[in-house]
């Protein structure tokens, strides 16, 4: 932490001395003839929550999946520290310290705990098959710091409640020491004590260092938890403010109607806000 | 939070004894299945005047399972990873016909090599597992990367390789095969491992059980994981090697060969199944390759997203799919001593039968290796038992198919309930 700038102060890319963790650049993804995302740049610093926003269908899932190597760009550049990189799947996206956690959590239902959370990355004996009692007792140790209540190691995921699921989406991306963590919607599907867990998780993993790119469409979640807010609408990037300089209803103007808060009067904040 | 819900306050004996026996890792679904073959055999054993559980029958069983159990063993990965095979009884034709010849015809003939050399058998096996795996990977290419669906290139598959046999000889009848070879279907007088080979197997069968109980307890005592109760680890090796121990002195060595009048043993065929099954189990459940399998039956997506290989995965299983083909196609072909076209017609049907009577879902993520095994044993054993009572063929197709279709209805049923 200490080798850290505050990571406030950074505000975009104009900041030349310190290298962005995540540099993504003109980024383009087209499904048929629709531009999902348009030339959009975006970029994130270690220490900081990045919150990508916007209306349904303006692109920013699609722009982040691009990092998550779950769907490749067709053009643009991605940087990491500085280096450009290629990112054209999910183990791709992995060695480069990106993780992802989905919407949907993305977990193998059929498969317990363990095996999940180690799903792709193994641990071996030395016989090259798989050790579940070192997964089984990694996991013990890993849930007993991020879902103390976590007890069901052995059961296959499917029977577990959502917070649990989640926890288990969560501990994957943790235990691989991501550098840069991606959160897509991470509290849609939860309670009100569980999204409350998972937002306490984001501010200890922010202090650890890692960079986290939020997706949201929850205004407060976004505001508790980003440093910076980049909204996108209808597959182009509209702007990257800092939250400390916005008000709820300025980004909201963003989101709805693409407007920067310079740019955008105070009769159509109105409209929006009623 | 929500964790105090997922312990009822009052459960119902049903679920108490299936979350014992779960706690004690132990399948409570295997445990039904074995219970299902317990009372299948006694009902024929009473039916039948006490012809049924005779050795001499039990061992027949045995060996008339062995061809469908091995390739019901690649059919569960084949479900499991939301696919089908429809291709594999006329895949089974085609190797077979390829091994018959390779031994009747291209080395002896195109090669001018002779006939029963030593030889013989190990390069026709070597060449159908091979061309097994090559058509495998056909087929699984065709799946797993260009995604054709499984159903599509394997109905063409069924077509394609039925057809091809008929470019070899006009597909006339090639026999007799070398006698060695021959010793893979389990007939004549030494298709079986006789008597004190049997015992031998048997032993070497028991210390596995042994040692592998002791090594798992092992294991998890070094990880301080939750160790199942010493009377139950004890309870497994024993009942494990009492099992090994009656099939070898009340069935194997108990049946007289008529032949040479002397103990029969385990056949070969036998062997070859429990060979596969071990290894299978162990691919299945112990590698990479068999938790990549399970995980994209369970969410493609999620295993996709989750770094892993899933095109090669999907090829893989129809790799072992054509491999496992050529091992049963090599059991038919040696126990008939000859290879005809029509072997292995609708031999899909019993394949797929068989994996899912033995608990694998087409829902996918879900099935296992021993459960397809017992599977095939138990449609054998309502083949042969009706055989035993005297029911005519087409009646027996009818009960087989009534039971393929009460077994995944009571199946479904269940795991609903358990939910």
């Amino acid at each position: 932490m200490t080798d850290l700038d505050t990571p406030g102060t950074a505000s975009a890319a104009s900041d030349g001395s310190r290298v962005p963790l995540v540099d993504m650049r003109d980024i383009r993804v087209s499904f048929g003839g629709v531009h999902a995302v348009d030339g959009v740049s975006i970029d994130l610093y270690a220490g900081e929550v990045v919150a990508l926003v916007g209306g349904n269908g303006a692109g920013k899932s699609t722009m982040i999946h691009t990092l998550a190597g779950a769907h490749p760009a067709d053009s643009g550049q991605i940087l990491i520290n500085g280096e450009p990189v290629t990112i054209n799947n999910p183990r791709d996206a992995r060695s480069y310290g990106v993780e992802t956690i989905y919407q949907k959590l993305a977990l193998a239902d059929n498969i317990d705990a363990a095996g999940n959370i180690f799903l792709g990355r193994e641990l071996k004996t030395r016989f090259g098959s798989l050790d579940d009692s070192a997964m089984s007792s990694a996991t013990q140790k890993l849930m007993a710091r991020l879902n103390p209540r976590f007890k069901n190691l052995r059961t296959p995921v499917k029977s577990l409640s959502g917070g649990q699921r989640q926890s288990v989406a969560i501990a994957r991306a943790v235990h691989f020491n991501a550098k840069i963590l991606i959160m897509d919607e991470p509290t849609a599907a939860l309670g009100p004590a569980e999204t409350a867990e998972v937002r306490e998780l984001i501010t200890q993993l922010k202090s650890e260092g890692i960079g986290i790119f939020l997706i949201s469409h929850d205004i407060h979640d976004v505001f508790d938890l980003a440093d910076r807010i980049s909204v996108m609408l209808q597959g182009k990037l509209v702007g990257t403010v800092n939250k400390a300089e916005v008000t709820k209803d300025e980004v909201l103007a963003m989101i709805i109607i693409g407007k920067m808060p310079g740019e955008v009067s105070t009769e159509e904040i109105e409209e929006i806000t009623h | 939070m929500t964790d105090t819900q997922a312990a009822p306050a009052t459960p119902s004996k049903t679920s108490a004894l299936r979350s014992g026996l779960a706690s004690a890792e132990i399948d409570s679904r295997m445990v039904g299945m074995i219970l299902a073959t317990a009372v299948i055999w006694i009902s024929f054993n009473l039916l039948s005047d006490g012809d049924f559980l005779t050795a001499r029958n039990l061992w027949n069983l045995s060996v008339q399972s062995t061809s469908i159990a091995i390739m019901a063993t690649g059919m569960v990965l084949i479900i499991v990873s939301r696919n089908i095979d429809l291709s594999v009884g006329s895949l089974l034709g085609f190797l077979g016909y390829v091994m018959a010849m390779v031994q009747t015809r291209w080395i002896p003939n195109t090669f001018d090599l002779g006939l029963e050399r030593w030889y013989t058998w190990i390069v026709a096996l070597a060449v159908g597992l091979a061309l097994g795996a090559l058509v495998g990977a056909f087929q699984g290419f065709l799946v797993g990367y260009i995604k054709i669906p499984a159903f599509i290139v394997t109905l063409g598959g069924l077509l394609i390789w039925r057809g091809l046999i008929f470019r070899f000889e006009q597909g006339q009848t090639l026999s007799p095969l070398d006698s060695t070879f021959g010793r893979l279907g389990g007939g004549g007088a030494d298709g079986s491992l006789g008597d004190w080979k049997s015992w031998l197997v048997g032993g070497i069968a028991c210390a596995l059980i042994i040692a592998s109980v002791v090594l798992s307890r092992r294991r998890r005592q070094r990880y301080d994981l939750p160790l199942r109760p010493m009377w139950l680890d004890v309870g497994i090796a024993v009942l494990g090697c009492a099992v090994v121990v009656a099939g070898i002195g009340l069935v194997a060595n108990r049946y007289i060969s008529p032949i040479t009048g002397s103990p029969t043993g385990i056949a070969y065929p036998v062997v070859i199944l429990i060979m596969v099954t071990i290894l299978m189990t162990f691919l299945a459940r112990r590698r990479q390759f068999g938790r990549y399998v399970y995980a994209y039956g369970g969410n493609p997506e999620a295993a996709e997203l989750g770094g892993i290989n899933t095109r090669k995965v999907v090829m893989m299983t129809f790799v072992l799919m054509g491999v496992l083909c050529a091992v049963s196609a090599a059991v038919q072909t040696a126990r008939l001593d000859a290879a005809v076209t029509n072997l292995g017609v609708t031999n899909e049907l019993d394949v797929i039968s068989a994996a899912v009577i033995g608990g694998t879902s087409f829902a996918g993520g879900i099935g296992t290796i021993p459960g397809a095994v017992l599977g095939a044993v138990i449609m054998q054993s309502l083949r042969s038992g009706m055989v035993l009572l005297k029911v005519d063929s087409p009646t027996q197709d009818v009960v087989v198919g009534l039971v393929l279709i009460v077994a995944v209805g009571l199946d479904s049923t269940l795991r609903k309930g358990a939910k």
